[in-house]
């Protein structure tokens, strides 16, 4: 929505609509200074940096943007990024409905003590996410053998890559969808139970619907924060140019080689990738809330 | 359909909901589950419909062990107490989702779904709202698409869990005359939770008063309310002020009260609890022939049909008396006048000597 007009989103009468603009009363106050301040923190704390290295980028000139993309290991690092941060979000969001589903539904020993353990990722260092989960899976690790066995190997592969991902990702899957199933009384779901519904029938028409945009809102973030996570994966994913490479890696590869040049090109391109995919999944949340609106 | 409860027993950690509760609603009847909050009556309901399981006992639908029986294949209507409606569907789709979902070979056609939600909302009068969604509906259109979509797939039985309960008292008075012409015409056997006494004494067939997660008492409405089995249900269904005393000798003393008090002849001193209802008294400028208390007017509310007067004195507990308008009009009593308070029915319970009875402080 669109307000070329300060006015506070509870809307006025009609009456007051009216009104001369100095005299407008406004509940909200200081909409000039308030949107002064929101584009001043944006300005310098997002746009800023961004700019910057667009401006930089830009500095170093298309042509070599393009011979950076057209640079086999460069392609293969950013078909990697994409792929398995793609595949962490859909796992990240399946998860992330399901414990969310079990932290609203049911009242056990330990739920509280099970909701605060899913912010950790957050507050966890991601190298240290790292090098815990390259423990776990390398063929010596407790679950790495185990999987070894199967002729599972996860550990320095793009596998262990979506691992790491994964446990990064599902907090935002978790605390986006939590807050919708909270919201919605169970009541709904045992009147469609009580109406003949299945199982299958109440989530795929009763719950999705409702819940589809956090889904979408969760699974964008994981996402997001698949495309740019470092830390927790260069340790587990091996980082063998060409097969586990990722693309953030390649950048600081870049630069300690001091190719800034082509660290900044690959950077924008990582940088417009992300920004067009997340104004896709924005569009599709869109249709999905007016999906759910009209009812379909 | 004839439901039976036999024994149900439920408990949530360590409260006991339900303690044993047996119960039989006849097919076509409209049976009230009354009681006050904690009581187990939603426990009850929600046992009968399938969303809970008891601990023990078994519920029975015309004579068959439906304890284990899915929700979804009890063929039961719930109605629940916030609507519950799927606020992503028009009321049309609402009403139709039972319809839906069901197995392909099942399913009525399309058009054949159509013409029977028609027929639901005309049934409810609100075929003129099908295209809307929940959130443009007021409370009492959206109760009514859900009992349309209760309806819809023609339940055995229907169960509301305290139906009008989020709805103002004039919708509410409305909506339950509703509700009892359409149990009329549809003659579904239904079993429906409140907490109003006034509610269940209107609508249903039956009241079955729960208390503390058993029966306190079950029966037709003017039996309830007439013969009260115990202390509970006369407290529970009407105004009524507390007297306590003893029983001696064959009488019940009241302070400067006394009533027969025959049940008791010949046994030793008890204390005794005395129930009046407010329409059981009668007031006077001065003593007459029957027993009474002097009393000050405290309170009126000469609102309605009835007249709320409130007196209280020292030592007695504060008394709720409901005149005739042609009696207050005659008798016109102001706050501060002195009056003489004489009960014309006084029931008699033994016990509370613990005193763990307190009054309650007169409803305005």
């Amino acid at each position: 929505m669109t307000r070329s007009q300060g006015t506070p989103k509870s809307g006025f009468p009609a009456a007051a609509r009216g009104a001369s603009k100095a005299a407008r009363p406004r509940v909200l106050p200081g909409f000039e200074a308030a949107l002064g301040l929101t584009l001043a923190i944006t300005g310098v704390l997002v746009l800023l940096p961004l700019s910057s290295l667009l401006v930089f980028a830009g500095r170093t000139g298309v042509p070599k943007l393009f011979a950076t993309l057209h640079d086999e290991r460069v392609l293969a690092s950013l078909r990697l990024t994409l792929s398995t941060s793609l595949l962490a979000a859909v796992l990240a969001s399946v998860s992330g409905l399901l414990v969310s589903w079990v932290l609203t539904r049911y009242e056990f020993p330990g739920r509280r003590l099970l909701d605060a353990l899913v912010d950790l990722p957050f507050a966890l260092p991601t190298s240290v996410a790292g090098i815990a989960l390259t423990t776990l899976y390398a063929p010596s690790g407790l679950l790495g053998k185990r999987l070894a066995g199967l002729g599972v190997e996860v550990a320095y592969t793009p596998l262990g890559i979506v691992a790491a991902l994964v446990f990064i990702g599902f907090p935002f899957a978790v605390r986006t969808i939590q807050p919708v199933l909270a919201d919605l009384e169970p009541e709904v779901e045992e009147s469609a139970r009580s109406l003949g519904a299945t199982p299958l029938q109440t989530f795929f028409r009763v719950l999705l619907p409702e819940i589809l945009p956090a889904l979408l809102t969760g699974f964008a973030m994981a996402f997001a924060r698949g495309l740019g996570e470092y830390g927790s994966v260069v340790f587990i994913a091996g980082n063998v140019p060409m097969k586990t490479e990722i693309a953030p890696l390649l950048i600081m590869t870049k630069l300690e080689q001091y190719d800034y040049a082509g660290a900044a090109a690959l950077a924008t391109v990582l940088l417009l990738l992300s920004f067009a995919l997340l104004f896709l999944i924005n569009r599709l949340q869109g249709w999905a809330e007016r999906l759910g609106r009209r009812g379909a | 359909m004839r439901i039976e409860a036999c024994g149900i027993t439920k408990s949530f950690g360590s409260f006991l909901a339900l303690s044993g509760i047996s119960l039989t609603v006849d097919p076509g009847e409209l049976v009230a589950l009354l009681g006050p909050s904690g009581s187990g009556k939603t426990s009850l309901l929600r046992i009968i419909a399938g969303l809970e399981n008891p601990d023990s006992g078994h519920v029975l639908f015309d004579g068959e062990d439906a304890t284990r029986r899915d929700v979804r294949e009890r063929q039961v209507g719930f109605v629940f107490q916030h609507y519950a409606l799927f606020r992503r569907m028009t009321v049309f789709e609402n009403v139709a989702f039972g319809l839906k979902v069901k197995p392909r070979k099942e399913r009525l056609s399309r058009d054949e779904i159509r013409a029977r939600v028609k027929e639901l909302l005309r049934l409810v009068q609100l075929d003129w709202l099908e295209d809307r969604y929940p959130s443009e509906l007021s409370g009492g259109q959206r109760q009514r698409v859900a009992l349309a979509r209760a309806l819809a797939v023609e339940p055995r039985v229907l169960l509301l869990d305290e139906p009008f309960g989020s709805l103002d008292t004039r919708v509410r008075t409305e909506l339950r005359r509703w509700l009892r012409r359409l149990h009329d015409e549809i003659e579904l056997t239904s079993v429906f939770v409140t907490h109003d006494q006034e509610e269940a004494l209107e609508v249903a067939d039956r009241v079955v008063l729960l208390n503390q997660g058993r029966v306190e008492q079950a029966g037709a409405p003017e039996d309830l309310f007439e013969r009260p089995a115990s202390a509970f249900v006369m407290d529970f269904l009407g105004n009524v002020t507390i007297f306590r005393g003893r029983a001696e000798d064959g009488r019940a003393h009241f302070g400067p009260l006394a009533i027969e008090y025959p049940e008791h002849a010949g046994r030793p001193s008890v204390p005794v609890a005395g129930y009046v209802r407010a329409h059981r008294f009668d007031l006077a400028r001065g003593e007459g022939q029957k027993s009474g208390f002097w009393a000050v007017v405290k309170h009126v509310s000469p609102s309605g049909a009835l007249v709320r007067i409130d007196l209280s004195d020292g030592e007695l507990p504060s008394t709720r008396v409901e005149l005739s308008r042609e009696r207050f009009e005659a008798l016109n009593p102001r706050i501060g006048d002195r009056l003489f308070v004489m009960p014309s029915e006084m029931r008699v319970f033994p016990g509370h000597e613990d005193g763990t009875l307190t009054e309650r402080p007169p409803e305005t």
